[in-house]
């Protein structure tokens, strides 16, 4: 039958040559190019101390972003979690009383704010979903940790330091 | 004779401890060169570019858990790995480590003992060997441990014939069996692979086929056998096995280095020796052979990180249809070619 592609390549079995066959010049062939990787440059980077430089759009942990006042932008809308295909992402949404205006931007806020880390996969859409640009996958790779309950991130990791201080 | 027999004590704890120390730094050498052959670093953690690593190594196979399996036979299971340490160790007691030296008046030779089948003895040791690995794989009761051992023990068999034949081509040439009295002819440069460039092929060939490195470390094959002969062992009992290698891999190089690479001699040495005195000029002997050997060592490093293991078949048939023939034919080349440059007059 005619293949479809066309790319038919007929392979002959020719025998060893007696040079082939003496093994000693593929061997030496072989340790020649060994020499060669010996003086190349390792390619290792040494995790911990090193870290392999990401790229621009790498999406790693989310950050809660502030304003330029140093008010929590993030209003609790809940389209984060809408649109999070994995539904890693929960939250509660409280009223801001009086007093607080220097925390919170809007009247709205996040009481809660959790991700699960073990469950998101770092696609971005709540960042792409956030009419608020509160949420951005901006940060470095999850540290690994022991407890899966520690893998659910709190306010208290996702949220930006504060301005000024 | 009181002096002369705490020289040689003396002699013999300096070469135990440096073939252990050597045998130790060779694992520690092969996992960074192996590293190095890979574009890696290599263990750096432990000490300064990790050179404690053995150490560690060292600790950690002490305090591991001792495993007898139940249906093992536990005497011959701990007299396996015992017997492979003990014969990789004694091969050592008739390499000429150096010229004599005298040091206040003294002669001391530096080498253990100088009998007169000195090469013979060698390979006594050598096919001694064998049996830890056969003992062990045996008492393991193990299926693969029992083909690691089978094919350890036919493989050393199948090669030894050639190492011997090799050996007897160079035999032909110094016409003694000393390595002592080997090692003295090759004066200066007058090195015995440059007369046996053949011989020595076949021998280094038929030494890591002997030390079970790659290409033919067909008894500890991992992809097959799981661990080879070691299969069931842990602890320091494994350890003595790992070790017994590397420490055989540092008497062959030793061996062949005095054989065929001029041991301790080097060019100029008289010159040298002349400037510095009996008493240090042997010793520049002594680290020029130290530096032979880890060349050798390198060398079956680098091989290693090199060629892939061989097929059984591909084994037995480099062994008993190319390297015997060729052994042969060295003998009788070897024969000729001395007879008709002695009816010349060279």
């Amino acid at each position: 039958m005619e293949s479809l592609s066309n790319k038919k390549k007929v392979l002959e079995v020719k025998p060893l040559n007696f040079m082939e066959r003496a093994y000693l010049p593929a061997i030496i062939g072989g340790l020649a190019t060994t020499m060669k990787h010996f003086f190349r440059k390792p390619v290792t980077i040494s995790y911990p101390e090193e870290k392999r430089e990401f790229s621009e759009n790498f999406r790693g942990m989310h950050s809660l972003k502030r304003d330029e006042n140093g008010k929590e932008r993030c209003t609790a809308c809940g389209l984060c979690a809408l649109s999070c295909p994995a539904e890693a992402i929960t939250m509660v949404a409280a009223e801001r009383q009086k007093g607080e205006e220097n925390l919170y931007r809007e009247e709205k806020y996040a009481a809660v704010y959790e991700i699960n880390m073990l469950r998101c996969i770092f696609c971005g859409l709540c960042e792409e979903a956030c009419p608020k640009e509160a949420i951005y996958l901006d940060g470095d790779i999850v540290p690994a940790d022991y407890l899966r309950k520690d893998f659910i991130y709190g306010k208290d990791k996702l949220v930006e330091a504060p301005l000024n201080q | 004779m009181g002096l002369d027999l705490i020289f040689r004590i003396v002699l013999i704890v300096i070469i135990f401890a440096i073939s252990l120390v050597v045998a130790m730094y060779s694992t520690y050498a092969e996992r960074k060169i192996a590293a190095f052959f890979q574009d890696r670093i290599g263990p750096n953690r432990a000490g300064p570019w990790g050179l404690l690593q053995p150490l560690a190594d060292g600790g950690k196979m002490f305090l591991k858990e001792e495993i007898i399996p139940t249906n093992a036979t536990p005497f011959l299971f701990i007299v396996g790995p015992s017997l492979a340490i003990l014969t990789a160790c004694i091969g050592s007691a008739v390499i000429p480590w150096g010229q004599k030296m005298v040091i206040g008046g003294h002669t001391v030779d530096l080498q253990v003992t100088d009998i007169n089948v000195g090469v013979l003895y060698i390979f006594g040791v050598v096919s001694l060997g064998v049996y830890g690995v056969m003992i062990g794989g045996w008492a393991s009761n193990n299926k693969y441990s029992l083909l690691g051992a089978i094919r350890a023990a036919s493989q050393n068999i199948s090669y030894e014939i050639s190492m011997g034949l090799s050996i007897i081509a160079l035999l032909m040439l110094t016409g003694t069996l000393s390595l002592k009295e080997i090692a003295e002819q090759q004066h200066g440069w007058n090195w015995n692979v440059l007369h046996q460039p053949l011989g020595f092929l076949i021998f280094i060939v038929c030494a890591f086929a002997e030390t079970n490195r790659t290409p033919f470390d067909l008894p500890e094959c991992e992809t097959e056998l799981v661990g080879g002969y070691h299969t069931e062992y842990s602890s320091m009992k494994l350890g003595f096995y790992l070790f017994a290698e590397y420490i055989n891999m540092f008497i062959s190089s030793a061996v062949m280095a005095t054989l065929y690479w001029g041991g301790y001699n080097y060019p100029g040495m008289d010159w040298v020796l002349a400037h510095t005195g009996p008493a240090i000029g042997p010793l520049i002997g002594t680290v020029v052979l130290f530096a032979k050997i880890f060349l050798f060592i390198f060398f079956f490093m680098w091989v290693r990180w090199t060629i892939p293991r061989f097929r059984y078949d591909q084994l037995m048939d480099l062994g008993w249809k190319i390297l015997i023939p060729l052994a042969i034919g060295n003998i009788v080349l070897t024969g000729v070619v001395s007879t008709v440059l002695k009816h010349f007059g060279f």
